[in-house]
């Protein structure tokens, strides 16, 4: 059996799928974990609506817990409130920017209500740190993010979108 | 069975919109994968087609539990027949082009913002955590598409032509969104959600002035109608509907 908090350390040692530099923890994916009648169960919030990687963090999550004799894993999806990108520390930010992701900029509700237009917004680049940067697609490799391209060191990069 | 459904009158009905809406969408702009003109935008309409189903997912199973009949959100999206879609004719119009395929998603994208903002607040927990979530996704979808329509509209002669087409071509069923209906009513006065002719005017001032930027006409309304919300469908549906659901009835109950 494990307690709580020895369920939160083993939480943080699983990684995003898709973004394997920072864990579920980290992401603000766990939202709660109570110990139970011979188990544990973990509350999460999902990402995207159509995030494919929503049950591969499920089966990975249960499979950390197992290997870690934490006895039944019960998983519940919690929708409300609904996940934002401010609920990622600044480690997490960090490792992001390390790994080569830009960390999502601002608050997520300043970005709620952005006017059409073709610019966006400058980024800072994860590579050299310039703001000297373009943005190519609004979407990239995961629903999370998008391409941009950085004119001063001429490296590509993603952008987490905050939401 | 002895599961009982105590959902207000209307109130499956109406949750069978906003998951077919989605739904329906989804699919349709999941044809674009490996299609599109180019790759931003191959990645752009699938990822939106994504964050669709992702919402028709939610809304279905929730729909499915209001019903409490057991049937999950795999029998409502594969198993039901034509007639018993409830989505928006707009949603199941084919593609055609790019310029079509953006100004749909422009058009509908502007419905489905102020439409979530309501159901922010709706007296069904469920469902307004759905919309809180999906809102987010709506929003950004919005102003994609958006940028598409400016781009095109105020683009070259041609793609201005097939933009005013595309326009010409969508805007009569835009009315289906606003027609007023007693589903509608009685949601909106359960506190479900807002009865959709109430979002005509929000509507019109996210779109009309995206439209005028783009140089393009904003066609005049007229007496055209269609029903799809009502389960009366354009003669495409039967042939999406076709694809969409050739597995699960080929192979009932397979798992992926």
């Amino acid at each position: 059996m494990l307690t709580e908090s020895q369920a939160w350390q083993v939480l943080g040692d699983v990684p995003d799928p898709e973004i394997p530099v920072v864990s579920v923890v980290e992401l603000g994916i766990v939202r709660e974990v109570a110990s139970r009648a011979g188990g544990l169960r973990v509350v999460v919030t999902p990402t995207y609506s159509g995030c494919p990687a929503t049950e591969v963090i499920a089966d990975s999550i249960r499979a950390a817990l197992a290997a870690a004799g934490a006895g039944a894993v019960d998983i519940e999806t919690r929708l409300d409130p609904a996940w934002t990108t401010d609920w990622m520390g600044d480690a997490a930010r960090d490792k992001l920017r390390a790994y080569g992701i830009a960390p999502p900029s601002g608050t997520a509700a300043a970005g709620g209500v952005q006017p059409i237009r073709f610019v966006a917004k400058s980024q800072t680049c994860p590579h050299c740190g310039s703001t000297d940067t373009e943005r190519l697609s609004e979407f990239g490799s995961t629903a999370c993010k998008a391409l941009y391209r950085c004119r001063a060191c001429r490296e590509p990069f993603e952008y987490f979108k905050p939401i | 069975m002895t599961q009982r459904n105590t959902a207000a009158p209307g109130h499956i009905e109406y949750v069978l919109r906003l998951g077919d809406n989605a739904l329906i969408l989804g699919q349709r702009l999941s044809e674009w994968c490996g299609h599109a003109p180019v790759l931003e935008e191959d990645m752009a309409l699938a990822n939106t087609a994504l964050d669709l189903i992702g919402q028709a997912r939610l809304l279905l199973t929730h729909a499915g539990r209001l019903e409490g009949r057991g049937r999950d959100e795999d029998q409502l999206a594969f198993l039901r027949g034509e007639r018993d879609y409830r989505n928006l004719t707009l949603a199941e119009l084919p593609n055609e082009d790019f310029g079509r395929t953006v100004v749909r998603n422009f058009l509908f994208a502007a419905f489905q913002v102020p439409l979530y903002q309501r159901l922010t607040a709706s007296s069904d927990a469920e469902l307004a955590a759905v919309a809180a979530k999906s809102l987010k996704e709506a929003r950004y979808h919005l102003s994609h598409a958006g940028e598409w329509v400016i781009r095109l509209g105020d683009g070259t002669d041609v793609s201005h032509d097939k933009a005013q087409a595309a326009l010409d071509y969508l805007w009569p069923y835009t009315a289906e969104f606003f027609a007023a209906n007693p589903i509608d009513d009685a949601v909106s006065a359960a506190g479900i959600g807002p009865a959709w002719h109430n979002l005509e005017a929000d509507w019109e001032a996210a779109v009309v002035p995206v439209l005028v930027e783009a140089t393009l006409t904003v066609p005049a309304r007229t007496p055209f109608a269609s029903y799809g919300k009502f389960g009366r469908h354009s003669e495409h549906m039967g042939h999406l509907l076709a694809t969409m659901q050739t597995m699960q009835r080929t192979y009932p109950g397979a798992q992926w």
